[in-house]
Order: structure tokens, then sequence, then C-alpha cells
């Protein structure tokens, strides 16, 4: 049985799988499997025991998120949707870009078997608005699954109801949110909803939805065909199955590797990035997008699992790590960071659309010669102002805040000399 | 519905109007397709007037103001005429980290506009965008609907020439 399920194909084709590819190498026969002889409760029961665990950066465990959808009359009338979060924006992310640009029907067949599970009879796929060629491929695996039987009124004869489609989304990063994906979709601008109710009570147009990410979806077909200890035996530490990793910044080989999960960051970067170019050395490490804190060198033997990172101050997130080298500036990337965040912020809630602007405006002001004393105490002031659970009704100025804080913890140095010295030392290129 | 509102929706094309129902059909309601009305009609002009945004509100059933404030929110929806085609410039942290801030000024300075400017020969409107999620390719652009990767001062020439 494979050991990398999620990009096995892809290897061996050398490039995008096709429809006959893809059944070729069995591609479809689980879901047909499922929808033909098995129950819901019994493929919610293999995911759950396989604990898989979201692969958008949460990590919550899929099999127990399925559980909390009504099933059966206690679901009542309507619809049930099983929306697909294909809205990659984490800066520093490029892993589900890279399996729906390469295996689209990978990610129909985890949607077949998701929407089973929980009785749903729509399905989106929520696209970045950029991702074209990746629209272009998912519309037209949906078309090819269509005419085969696989979605519409009478899935694999099974008489059960499945309808897919893509939803391009018109382009911000909170879409990625879970609620306000969800009002997105209902054609809304995209804030959080304040929660309970959870989607699973209460999503898409009021009924039972459940969100999941692009490479959660992917991992199912496999799950479910190989079982739930197979998938186990694929992760090397706490966590089950693979993970695809990823490397950007000055490395020699930035990209992405379906590894083990609880692979070392050192093995990821050195060995599969092939190690920090001639002339950079390693600073810091965003382990799983900007949204994640830095973790320092001595982290590297760290294994790559949800719990591991989160003991060592930081989330594992998308796994897809950003390196900071010593020729970056740690407080102009940390400007860098936050404008992007302010940017980014749906208004809504005072701290994040009023907060993250000002730490922009202070670390601007920082790293232009402008600092004063005082304001690194105002930083970590405004961190806890901003930051502090429970203050917004989402995550986004938490995650800002955790590039923020961590860089003042283990970069303050640098901010200290910016503010003493009245400039950046940085020699910065361009 | 009156003459008035007809003559405003027949300010959409057929075409338009075809691509958009195509879209409601996929949803539960006809306000659902909002953004999916607002891409399709600048996919068809380059950008969203304030007579095509009545028009596609009047279509769908939804007041203007509901219809703008959704328009505006979304980075991708253009409610100001754009050159011929757009170029968007990631400026997020990876591309950062590989000098996408040198790039940039490179590009402003060669087309001699700013963020936001057009060009006066209407060719390209340069414009921001955050992450491209192609962080392993940086610095990362899109043109039109083109994903150009690994960018370089150099390569701008070559580039920008695809693009008349």
């Amino acid at each position: 049985m494979s050991e990398k399920p999620l990009t096995e194909r892809i290897e061996s084709e050398g490039g995008l799988v096709t429809m006959d590819a893809y059944e070729g190498s069995g591609g479809y026969d689980v879901a047909r499997r499922v929808v033909t002889s098995m129950s819901s409760e019994e493929v919610q029961s293999i995911v759950r025991d396989s604990n898989l665990r979201g692969r958008g950066g949460a990590g919550f465990p899929t099999g127990v998120k399925w559980g909390f959808v009504p099933m059966g009359d206690a679901a009542g009338d309507g619809h049930k949707y099983l929306v697909c979060n294909g809205d990659e924006m984490e800066p520093g992310a490029f892993k589900d870009r890279y399996l729906i640009e390469h295996d689209p029907h990978l990610l129909v067949e985890g949607m077949i078997i998701g929407a089973y599970a929980i009785q749903a009879d729509r399905g989106y796929i929520f696209l970045r608005g950029e991702f074209h060629e990746g629209a272009r491929l998912l519309n037209g695996a949906i078309a090819d699954a269509k005419s085969k039987g696989y979605l519409g009124d009478n899935i694999f004869g099974s008489g059960v109801r499945l309808e897919l489609a893509v939803h391009r989304s018109g382009g911000r990063y909170i879409c990625g949110e879970e609620t306000a994906l969800l009002n997105a979709l209902e054609g809304k601008r995209a804030q959080p909803r304040s929660k309970p109710p959870f989607p699973p009570a209460s999503g898409a147009w009021g009924r039972p939805t459940i969100v999941n990410n692009v490479e959660t979806l992917c991992n199912v077909p496999s799950i479910i065909g190989n079982g739930a200890q197979w998938f186990h035996g694929l992760g090397r530490g706490e966590d089950a199955g693979t993970k695809l990793f990823g490397v950007s910044g000055r490395v020699n080989n930035p990209g992405l590797w379906e590894l083990p999960m609880g692979t070392t960051i050192r093995e990821i970067i050195e060995e599969h990035a092939g190690g920090m170019q001639e002339g950079y050395r390693l600073r810091g490490i965003l382990p799983g997008g900007a949204s994640t804190d830095f973790l320092v060198e001595e982290h590297l033997d760290l294994p790559m699992d949800y719990g591991t990172i989160e003991a060592a101050g930081s989330r594992m997130g998308t796994g897809t790590m950003i390196i900071m080298d010593d020729t970056i500036c740690p407080v102009d990337m940390s400007r860098n960071l936050q404008h992007f965040f302010a940017q980014e912020s749906c208004g809504f809630c005072t701290p994040c659309r009023d907060g993250l602007p000002w730490l922009e405006q202070l670390l601007t002001d920082i790293e232009e010669g402008r600092g004063e004393d005082g304001d690194l105490e105002l930083l970590d002031r405004n961190c806890e102002l901003i930051g502090g659970a429970g203050k917004t009704f989402c995550l986004h100025a938490y995650g800002a805040i955790e590039p923020m804080a961590s860089a003042l913890k283990y970069f303050r140095e640098d901010f200290e000399t910016h503010i003493r010295d009245g400039r950046c030392p940085y020699n910065h290129r361009g | 519905m009156s003459e008035a509102t007809d003559n405003l929706i027949e300010t959409l094309s057929q075409q338009e109007i075809a691509e958009i129902e195509a879209e409601i059909t996929h949803l539960p309601d006809r306000e659902s397709a909002a953004i999916d009305a607002l891409r399709v009609v600048q996919e068809h002009r380059g950008w969203v007037s304030d007579e095509s945004l009545h028009a596609i509100a009047k279509l769908l059933g939804m007041s203007p103001g509901a219809l703008d404030s959704i328009a505006t929110f979304y980075n991708l929806i253009f409610r100001q005429p754009v050159g011929r085609h757009v170029i968007m410039m990631c400026d997020s942290v990876s591309c950062y980290v590989m000098g996408c801030d040198g790039l940039c000024a490179a590009l402003k300075k060669k087309l001699g506009v700013k963020l936001g400017g057009t060009t006066p020969d209407d060719r390209f409107t340069l414009l921001p965008i955050v992450c491209l999620a192609a962080c392993d390719r940086a610095p990362v652009m899109m043109i039109d609907n083109d994903l150009v990767t690994n960018v370089t001062v150099d390569g701008l020439d070559e580039i920008l020439g695809r693009y008349q």
C-alpha cells in the first residue's frame, strides 16, 4: 500500500492526472464502494479512528467535526452542504494549489465520500479567484465525473444525490475563515459570524454545513480505502498520515514534499529544501505560514506535528514554512506582515480594524528611524489588547499577533537597536 | 417589471445575462450570485462601472447600495477603469523575503506609475496583491489571468513585452 497517497499519482503521471489516469489507478473505486455498500456512520467512524486532523491550519479532528452534523430527520428539511475551503491565501502556503492543479479528481472523490458521510446533497469548492487554471481543471473534473454518473441525481446508481459546483472567490484573505467563507459563498461581504451557532448546526443559508480544507479532503479516499491503521502507520510521531510540507525563502531548493507527519524541521529544511543558499544564515522560521509564531535555530530538531509545535509556542498551521535569513530585518519583516494583516481585516471588530494598522504604523516609524522610548512597551501592550482570546469574532487578529509577539521575544535586540540608533542597520535590497 | 427596469438590465449583454443566470442555477436564491455576477461583468468589460452595478443589482433583485458594499469589499473586483492589462504584484512575506520591494520599485519606475495607477497609453494598471500561493517560486505576480513566477528585475522587459 502507498506511502504517499496525496502525490503518488502525480509523481507517476509526471504532471496532471487525467480522468483516465485517475480511474486507471483505482480512482473512484472507493467512492463507489462507499456510496453503494457502506453507511454514513461507518465512513465517519473510519475517519474518526484515523485521527485525520484538519490540514487547513487549525488541526481540528475531521471525523469529530463531521459527527456534529445532524443526520436523518434531525437535520430537518432542506439541503446539507459540504464546502471545500480552496481559498489558500495564507502567506507562505502553496500546497492546496499543487493538489488542485495536478490531481483535481482526488479532491472530487474526497468530496463525494465526505458528502456521503454527512448526508450532504450539495457541495461547493470555494476557490481562490486567482486560480484560473484550477477553476478550469476542477470544473472539467466535475463535468467528467457527472458524465460518468459519479455526480448528479443518482450517483453510482445508488439513488443518492450530490451536485458539486465551484465558487470563485472575489478575493480577500478573511474568506479563508470558515464562517466568513460561508458569508462569501452566500454572495455577501466576507465577515466572520459570531459563534455559536457553528456551521454544522447553522452554516450555508442556515443549513448544516461542514467546511474542510483541500488537503484534508484529499486524504479521505485513501483512508477509507486502506483503513485507519494504515493511516496511523504513515506518521512518525503522535500524528497520523502524511503532510505536504513546504519551504519558501533563501533555501537552495524551495518547494513542496509529501512526508510523514512528525518529520523534523531540520530534515525538511536541510535535506529536502537543500539548506540555506550560500551567504545566507537561518535566523527565524514561521513554521506554518504568516500567522504562526516564529521559531528559531534551537527548534530545528522538533518534529512537525500539531502538539509538539504548539508546545514550543507556535503552530504547525499549513505546514508550509517561511524562512527568515540573516539579511532580513526583523522589524521590516514584521512591518510587511502587519501591513498584510491590517489590510485584510474585514473591519468589523475594533481591536483588529484599528489595532492592526496602529501596529503597522508603529513598525514603520521604528523601521524608518522615528522610534521612541516606550514604543516597544506599546507594541507589547497592543499585542495583548489585539490578540487576546475572545476579543474578536474570529482569530484573524490573533493570527497577526503570533508573528508580532514572537518577533518581539526572539529579535527584541533588533527593535531596541533601531530605536536607540534612529535607523535600520540592515542593507535593504532595492 | 417596468420599462425603465427592463432598459437598465438591457445594458448588460445577452451573453453576460446568460452567464449570470448559469451561476444562479447552482444557488438557492438570486442575491447569492452577487459576487459571481460582478465577476462575469468584469470579465467582459474589465471593470464594474456604476451603470453596470445598477444593472446587475436590478437583475438580481437587490439594492445597488448593498451590491456596491459587496463589490468594494473584494480585491479582485475593480470599481474603477483599468488598462488593457492588469499587473498584480504580490507583496506578502515570502515574496518580500525574495526581494519583491526592489522589484516593485523597478516596475513602478519602468511604467512611470504609482501603485493603483494606469500607464498613459492605457496599456498597464499596476496593483499590489496579497499572497498568490506560489511561494516556492517567489517573487510572483499575475498579469491578467497569467501567473508569472521567479520574476527578476532583468526579466521585466521580456515579461511586459508579452502584453501589448
